[in-house]
């Protein structure tokens, strides 16, 4: 059994001690030109410390938390512990330092996730890089702007007032001058700290707002661009890890003989880590295939028990006092990330130093993962996150990492290591799985007068409504997750909306009320009510009618900063009880809008994510074993599940920027849920909620 | 020694037929475009085409490929000019994390090359054993039939 580990990436901060080192000895590597360090105000520093774990030792200062350089060769580099793993931040960044700088996205490059060249970052999730990194990016630019203007008005002798920057030049207008910024600065290394001067409004905005191609586009539709397990070192030998036949098995005994037998073969045993390398991933395979293991296992949860164990000792709610009461579970189940990548390293170390180039969504927490495993100083670990094949909150540890590079030591050469899909499904963790009890009660003219809410297992993220309810209950219960759990792309918000949402429109059915209407009349909130308004506008709800057999369906809601509703449209066969989403539309506010179509692609592209846990996704397991650890037992959203997605962007440039990786997809699983209860009468409470269509009877 | 023409070249390779042809373009040639998703040919992410078909390189021996014409998303482009497909997907932006993007493109690539002018259904159709798990699908849809739309204008 696996202790739960609740929205893990929230109680994860940086290491505890941060051992003072001149922050120079980073820039010696640089030439000339202008360095702007953003630090982090003392305030954030404290906080992120507490969460730390102990022991550890950061080669970067932990006060910082971006830095630019702008080099006299003409080349603007951007230094950021945020990484790009396809929510494209590698082009809105870009286009903040842009901004700011005046400079055009191709003369501007970002070094991402590299623990050895950027500063500590606690990860990439929570849809933080948006509200956190962009603006001190944006600060640390404008910074560098206000530099530049100032080294041409002491070139020049004029007051700054005169002087403007545009596509990279000061410029004095009525002088008629101009100077690159590469040549200001002669041979000297300007640094300066910065917290938060005054950056552009959003009103004013002329890169950001709107849509920027993607920086690296031509690299990844010519297969050029390399992810973390298309890396290559000289000399290397590809890996393999001997598995338990099911969890919680222990190895009794092991007989290498044969794998060591084969040509250029290596057999690394460490305790109950058994592992192989050899000169191709062929002869590795045959290697592990040749060991003789004996492991004893002990009886594990199944998963017909899943929802009575993690809901074992709890009460049901009681029915309140109303003049209709409504009581329901909902339940959800755990679903697999199945990044297309699957987890990917390379390790090797040189004179006691240990390089892992990895996908993950953590560099720095993988490092401290590292160090810890190999009782090493973190200074003695550099891990590098080449772009990845996605993660989906799926990628936050260093499992593959710490497996490369213990293989590389028992080898003494480089290793790359890569998870079969097979492991991916088995060996990394999936989205908790929850049960969900809802009780309500609401007056006959709709007015909602209490509401209980208990989750289990599945997580706190979403769970408190923002209708009005006098009395109301809402608590999130802890219990004991047969299978290894983590984060998901908006983690429990998903089940917390599911619930809430169809309990929502089972309550406005009950009371015979239009749900949209059922919603508004119990609702202040003018971001969900924005929201509400303009996703039932642009769907025409209410408008008309759906055809027989099909229904409509609406929900709202928020997460992350973001508030998002989302109308759908099914089609249930009558005959086959096969159910295609046939229509789905989304409005989402997450402030100011910094790239109108990246924000539109991340909300199409959760709506396909979505639909996936929504209708059909569910890892099965029993007593240990994994049933369905492959893409052909495990269904994910393909090009024929695509509905009709539409997007309405609301656009409040008077709010700050909100990340919009995650919550976009919130609404999604009630939104259909409630149209098939429309289009059949029967209310789906458990996702997913069709795997085999509608039983018809 | 097995002989193989990829891309256009001719390139010998000691090794064990029965390898996969992915595990030999990646690891021995370097060809890192085509990309390992599951092993069994149900993501399409190893796409390649031989002899201008669509196959899953995770599944096909190396021993298959011999004699036929390969080609591998490194091989699209010619002499600096991207393939019609390649240019419609970046005008789109067809792709987030762009792991799938290259099997993407070969497999729109060999439909559009036996059917130049396909039904939305004939593409749905052509692409479902492609996996996007950032599901930029309706996207990539739009991307097949722009480049099929530029070939049809291109001929006229």
């Amino acid at each position: 059994m696996t202790p739960f580990e609740p929205e893990r990436y929230e109680l994860l901060g940086g290491p505890a001690y941060d051992f003072d080192l001149d922050r120079r000895d980073f820039f010696k590597l640089l030439g000339g030109g202008i360095i702007v360090l953003s630090m982090i105000s003392d305030a954030l520093g404290q906080e992120s410390g507490v969460a730390g774990r102990g022991g550890a030792t950061s080669r970067t200062p932990r006060e910082i938390g971006a830095w630019l350089h702008i080099g006299e060769d003409g080349k603007t580099t951007v230094y950021t512990g945020k990484v790009e793993i396809g929510q494209n931040i590698r082009t809105s960044l870009t286009q903040v330092v842009c901004e700011e700088l005046r400079l055009p996205m191709e003369s501007v490059q970002l070094v991402m996730g590299d623990t050895d060249l950027t500063p500590y970052d606690a990860g990439t999730f929570g849809s933080r890089t948006t509200p956190d990194m962009a603006p001190r990016l944006r600060s640390a630019a404008a910074a560098a702007r206000e530099l530049l203007i100032g080294l041409a008005a002491k070139t020049w002798n004029v007051d700054r007032t005169e002087l403007i920057a545009d596509q990279g030049h000061i410029t004095q207008h009525g002088a008629k001058r101009s100077i690159g910024y590469s040549e200001l600065t002669k041979g000297q290394k300007l640094m300066q700290a910065i917290e938060t001067p005054p950056t552009t409004s959003a009103e004013w905005w002329q890169v950001c707002g709107k849509s920027a191609p993607k920086v690296n586009g031509r690299a990844i539709v010519t297969g050029k661009h390399k992810y973390a397990s298309d890396s290559k070192l000289p000399g290397m030998v590809f890996g393999k890890v001997l598995r338990a036949p099911t969890f919680g098995a222990k190895l009794e005994s092991v007989d290498v003989r044969g794998a060591e037998a084969l040509p250029g073969v290596t057999v690394t045993r460490d305790g109950d880590f058994v592992g192989v390398t050899a000169p191709s991933e062929q002869v590795a395979e045959r290697a592990l295939a040749a060991i003789r293991a004996q492991w004893k296992s002990s009886p594990q949860p199944s998963g017909r028990e899943l929802y009575t164990l993690l809901k074992a000792g709890a009460k049901e709610p009681d029915l309140p006092q109303s003049d209709v009461q409504i009581a329901a579970t909902y339940t959800v189940a755990y679903i697999a990330h199945v990044p297309l990548e699957p987890r990917a390293a390379v390790a090797q170390w040189v004179d006691g130093k240990l390089t892992v180039w990895t996908g993950t969504q953590r560099p720095f927490g993988v490092r401290t993962e590292l160090a810890q495993a190999f009782h090493i100083p973190e200074a003695q670990v550099r891990v590098i996150m080449p772009d990845m094949g996605s993660g989906y909150g799926g990628k936050h540890t260093g499992e593959a990492a710490i497996e490369a590079a213990r293989l590389s030591a028992g080898a003494r050469k480089p290793v790359k290591l890569v998870w079969t899909r097979e492991e991916e499904f088995t060996w990394a963790y999936v989205r908790p799985a929850g049960v969900i009890d809802v009780a309500s009660g609401v007056r006959k003219d709709g007015t909602i007068t209490s509401w209980e809410f208990h989750n289990y297992n599945s997580g706190g993220s979403g769970i408190q409504t923002l209708y009005d309810i006098p009395q109301r209950k809402i608590e999130f219960h802890r219990s004991q997750s047969p299978l290894k759990q983590g984060s998901y792309r908006a983690l429990a918000a998903t089940a917390n909306h599911f619930a809430r949402e169809s309990c929502m429109d089972e309550l406005a059915h009950a009371v015979k009320m239009d749900p949209l209407e059922f919603r508004l009349k119990n609702l202040k909130h003018d971001r969900l009510r924005a929201v509400l308004s303009a996703a039932a506008e642009n769907f025409g709800w209410g408008k008309r009618k759906p055809e027989a057999g099909c229904g409509f369906g609406i929900a709202g809601g928020t997460e992350k900063g973001g508030y998002v509703a989302t109308c759908a449209e099914v089609a249930v066969d009558g005959s086959t009880g096969a159910i295609k989403v046939v229509r789905i539309l989304t409005a989402f506010e997450c402030g100011a809008i910094l790239n109108p179509d990246g924000l539109k692609n991340q909300i199409e592209g959760s709506m396909m994510m979505g639909l996936g846990g929504a209708m059909f996704e569910a890892v099965e397991f029993e007593n240990g074993k994994i049933l369905n650890p492959r893409l052909s037992k495990y269904r994910v959203p393909r090009f024929s599940d695509t509905p009709v997605i539409e997007t309405v962007l609301v656009n409040r440039k008077d709010l700050p920027s909100a990340g919009a990786g995650e919550s976009t997809m919130i609404a999604l699983a009630p939104a259909i849920g409630n149209a098939i209860f429309q289009a059949t009468g029967k209310r789906l409470r458990s996702l997913p909620m069709a795997p085999n269509g509608l039983k018809t009877t | 020694m097995i002989e193989l023409h990829i891309n256009g070249s001719r390139v010998r390779v000691e090794t064990d037929p029965e390898r996969t042809l992915l595990s030999v373009l990646r690891d021995d040639l370097d060809l890192t475009g085509s990309k390992y998703g599951c092993g069994e040919g149900q993501c399409g992410a190893c796409t390649v085409m031989l002899d201008g078909v669509a196959v899953r390189s995770c599944t096909t021996p190396l021993r298959a490929a011999a004699g036929k014409q390969i080609t591998t998303i490194e091989g699209l482009e010619t002499n600096g000019r991207l393939h019609p497909l390649q240019e419609s997907f970046l005008e789109v932006e067809s792709m987030q994390c762009g792991y799938c993007t290259p099997g993407m493109i070969v497999s729109g690539a060999a439909l559009l090359r036996k059917n130049g002018n396909p039904t939305r259904a004939e593409i749905l159709h052509a692409m479902e054993g492609n996996i996007c798990r950032c599901g930029t699908y309706p996207l990539i849809v739009l991307a097949v039939e722009m480049a099929a739309r530029r070939a049809k204008e291109g001929r006229k």
